[in-house]
């Protein structure tokens, strides 16, 4: 790949250089080798086949017009919650940060000042391990640049999940850089909910070992944002990942998932949904590499897309040579409410194991006439009728998600997006 | 798949590997047929264009239009996204035109061609004379008949029951002849359905074809039987370049079969081919391959590079057009018989079955391009990985804003034979209105356990329970092949997996 914009790349270097400076030796070592890394592999371009259906300009351009963001309210989750950290502006805002049993936060500013720290052998490591055999190099300018976010470090169950809530005000280019360490045994659930900035690049590294269990759920909601996110993990033996992704606004967003299976019987799952209206572009990009046998993937995404809103899907399932008793699913539909908006797919697989069971499946089209009717006819006056129907549409992504509680307040929280509209 | 690595598993007897040994690397049509040859020099350049323009009689304007794309193909570049790897082709080291010396003054008729060309595809079961072709039985009265045209390397060697089809207005012969007697349709249609510049392996194609076959449906006319052509690649290192344009007027209909193989050589060959369908109103085309070239020995020594370009431009209202393919040769299969549903109400269908045994790479599929109202696809493709090969689905399906209340159905289904194979789908999906329903399918799995014990339970050998198994799960291409096809078909797809079961 060649650098379209070199100019901008070595504006960044100039910056990472201070950066470096002024890390720890840990630190300093994943920075400079992350930025060699992206000097070398250049900016996405719009001709990459990697990029086909989103153009990578927003989040390549050094001057972006952006926009000035509003504090959205999320209320949702306000009764699970215990443990929560804030971000105000791409900055950590609780400077004390909790202390739980079972597991240590800790902030990445403070932990990149040290010459030595566990999170050496995860920050930058997987995300390179994620480099082939597509290249992703603002991911790897993340891994340079970031110099906030959090490192949490599960040692046993976690009672309750933790909730990283951001609020974002005025015009901020966030670069954020979570490292998640699950131990045998352990289990824990991260949440996302808000906006890091007005254009944001979030990174999130999951190492979990063997029998280690990792939930992860994020509700994203920005109108005019431009948020890219990549999630790195490695699968132990007998573990378990799962993530669930809801959008329902944001001008564009590149959510990008690469699991690495490298443990056997283990599973994971990758799920979303969003909710598209207007200037939409919702993009999805899941990678997963089955590198161990008896595990069992799943992905499933649904889109709702209106006024021309654009929904993307690019989802692959590699199993390599020996990964047999491979189970793999992929799913993702569309349900397009109006004539202009659009539905992109390429479902991917890549097998060279016998003994698998693979299968994808993709569909898009309008609401179902009949079902509309059906309700219609019973008196639900039609604009209430498309929402029930929405709903149902997306109630397969939704019942991914472990919590029963927390798949509930989801849901809730969509029923009142809904109605509000 | 190297016979030395059978593993005999449990109820496999020592009888059962020896028949699988002895069946290995069976390719039926791997005999050459010694002819006296005339070449030109070996090589690619202007001279190289000029020089087949001239032997084929071409006038002016046709070898305009070739030299202009053989400037356009020397500015373009070898297309490598593709999930095949394969050397790379050095198109100097071969040659692009050779025919038989006895060809040298066209034969007038049929009586007149060479008796070795005629013994050669009557070897290959495609007998020249003007019979009915059914399983090499003479046909009762009345029953289907097949006219054929064979292309014989570089050159048409004959076209049956051309005054026949002359009667009811059928234009069939070779693209050469075409050129030179219709050039007013050729000049019309050529190139605009696969442009010139299309692709890398097309625009080579548009500079150094050799012949082909020409098919004209006038208005209203049900071709009286079906056509077909024969491509036989018989000299050592030369590439064959093909093409073949059909026209279906208005109300017409025809059923177009097409057939290949060429002799087991160590050295690999090009066939780069273009297929151009042009469809209008009301129009329908059902277009058969059994593509079946030399797929190179069990280490990927020799073997065909297949790379082809097959479009089909619905371009009338109601047009419909059916492709279907079984693909079992070749050791590198670069394919995409695609349908362009430019007409209101048009349709496209496309069944496939790509069969890869031993180290062939298959990386073939269909593009689907709805551009009118109504408009209606279905693709089924069954993709068979066996031995060391691989083989990868490529489609795409494109709902353009215009195309409103459109639909599409999708099913692409893999099965692997053994673990060192590969099986890949790469389906691109762009729906860009509401009133169109896109459905895509797509599994894989390995032969079911509980067939094969089944099957074998009840005596039958494993080899011959493996085929039974795979041809239930082709199926429903098999059934869309005209008859003659079709067992043929299923007769290949048991041959090609011969060897598979380890």
């Amino acid at each position: 790949m060649v650098a379209s914009s070199p100019k901008v790349i070595s504006d960044r270097a100039l910056h990472d250089a201070e950066l470096i400076s002024n890390s720890g030796a840990w630190a300093k070592n994943a920075r400079q080798l992350a930025s060699a890394r992206a000097q070398e592999q250049g900016l996405p371009q719009r001709r990459d086949e990697y990029w086909k259906y989103t153009r990578p300009d927003v989040f390549v351009q050094k001057n972006v017009a952006l926009i000035p963001q509003a504090c959205p309210e999320i209320g949702i989750f306000a009764d699970q919650m215990k443990t929560e950290i804030v971000f105000e502006n791409a900055k950590l805002a609780t400077h004390h940060l909790p202390e739980i049993d079972n597991c240590k936060i800790e902030s990445l500013s403070n932990a990149s000042t040290l010459d030595l720290h566990w999170v050496q052998d995860i920050y930058g490591k997987l995300e390179l391990a994620g480099q082939k055999p597509v290249e992703r190099s603002l991911a790897a300018l993340n891994t340079a640049m970031a110099t906030e976010g959090l490192l949490v470090h599960a040692t046993g169950q976690v009672s309750s999940p933790i909730r990283i809530h951001s609020v974002s005000i005025g015009i901020t280019d966030a670069v954020i850089h979570h490292v998640v360490k699950v131990e045998a045994g352990a289990s824990v659930t991260l949440i996302e909910t808000g906006q890091y900035g007005a254009r944001s690049n979030v990174v999130i590294e999951v190492d979990v070992a063997d029998t280690g269990s990792f939930h992860h759920i994020r509700v994203q909601d920005g109108k005019e944002s431009h948020m890219l996110t990549h999630i790195f993990a490695s699968i132990g033996a007998d573990a378990k990942f799962k993530s669930f992704t809801l959008t329902t606004d944001g001008k564009m967003t590149r959510n990008e998932c690469i699991l690495d299976l490298v443990g056997d019987n283990s599973s994971v799952t990758v799920a979303g949904a969003c909710l598209g209206d207007s200037n939409f572009h919702h993009d999805d990009t899941v990678f997963i590499t089955h590198d161990a046998v008896n595990c069992e993937s799943r992905q499933v995404f649904k889109k709702v897309l209106r006024n021309g809103a654009v929904g993307v899907f690019q989802g692959k399932i590699l199993v390599k040579a020996g990964a047999q008793k491979t189970d793999g699913y992929q799913i993702s539909q569309s349900l397009l409410l109006d004539e202009d908006s659009q539905f992109l797919a390429k479902p991917e697989l890549e097998i060279y194991a016998d003994d698998v069971a693979c299968s994808h499946g993709s569909t898009s089209g309008a609401i179902d006439e009949e079902a509309l009717f059906y309700l219609r006819s019973r008196g639900v006056p039609e604009p209430k009728a498309v929402d029930l129907l929405t709903l149902s549409f997306i109630a397969q992504a939704i019942g991914e998600i472990e919590d029963p509680d927390l798949a509930q307040a989801i849901l809730s929280y969509l029923t009142d997006i809904l109605e509000a509209r | 798949m190297v016979m030395d690595d059978v593993q005999v598993k449990d109820g496999v007897d020592a009888q059962t590997v020896d028949a699988v040994k002895a069946l290995s690397g069976a390719y039926k049509y791997g005999w050459n047929t010694e002819i006296e040859m005339e070449y030109a020099p070996k090589g690619l350049s202007e001279d190289i264009v000029r020089l087949i323009s001239s032997k084929n009689e071409e006038p002016e304007w046709m070898l305009d239009w070739r030299l202009a794309a053989y400037r356009r193909w020397l500015e373009m570049k070898e297309p490598d996204w593709a999930m095949v790897d394969y050397p790379k082709i050095d198109f100097q080291d071969q040659y692009y035109y050779a025919r038989p010396k006895s060809m040298e003054e066209k034969p007038k008729s049929l009586d007149d061609v060479d008796p070795k060309l005629l013994e050669t595809y009557k070897k290959l079961g495609i007998p020249l004379k003007e019979q009915a072709l059914l399983a090499g039985v003479e046909a009762p009265e009345g029953e289907r008949r097949v006219a054929v045209d064979a292309v014989f390397d570089s050159v048409s060697v004959g076209t049956t029951f051309q005054a026949e089809l002359m009667n009811a207005g059928v234009i069939f012969c070779s693209i050469s002849e075409a050129i030179r007697e219709h050039p007013e349709l050729v000049r019309k249609y050529l190139g605009t359905v696969v442009p010139v510049s299309d692709n890398y392996y097309a625009t080579l194609n548009c500079a150094v074809f050799s012949d082909g076959s020409f098919v004209y449906i006038p208005p209203g006319v049900r071709c009286p039987m079906e056509l077909s052509t024969y491509f036989r690649i018989n000299a050592e290192n030369t590439g064959q370049f093909e093409r073949t344009l059909i026209i279906a007027d208005k109300e017409s209909y025809v059923s177009y079969l097409e057939g290949c193989t060429a002799p087991q050589r160590d050295i690999a060959q090009l066939h780069a081919a273009v297929v151009e369908l042009v469809l209008l109103d009301d129009a329908e085309i059902k277009y058969s391959t059994v593509q079946n070239w030399y797929p190179g020995d069990e280490n990927g020594k020799g073997g065909i590079y297949n790379f082809v370009t097959k479009r089909a431009d619905c371009r009338g209202d109601r047009s419909k057009v059916m492709w279907t393919q079984v693909e079992t040769g070749s050791a590198v299969t670069w394919k995409y018989p695609s349908c362009v549903l430019r007409g209101d109400d048009s349709q496209g269908e496309f069944y496939s079955i790509a069969i890869a045994n031993n180290m062939q790479q298959a990386d073939t599929g269909t593009k689907m391009v709805h551009l009118g109202k109504n408009t209606k696809s279905r693709i089924v493709s069954k993709g068979i990985s066996a031995g060391k090969a691989q083989n990868t689905y490529r489609g795409l399906v494109s709902m353009h804003p215009k195309a409103k209340n459109s639909r599409n159905y999708t099913q692409c289904d893999s099965l692997l034979i053994g673990d060192k194979c590969g099986a890949h789908t790469v389906p691109y999906i762009e729906v860009k209105n509401n009133s169109s329903r896109v459905e895509h399918e797509a599994t894989t799995s390995k032969v079911d356990d509980d067939q094969l014990f089944y099957c074998r339970s009840r005596g039958m050998g494993e080899e011959d329970a493996v085929a039974l198994v795979v041809n239930g799960f082709c199926k429903e291409v098999l059934q869309a092949l005209p008859m003659e096809f079709a067992m043929e078909a299923q007769a290949l797809v048991a041959i090609s997996l011969e060897g598979s079961v380890g």
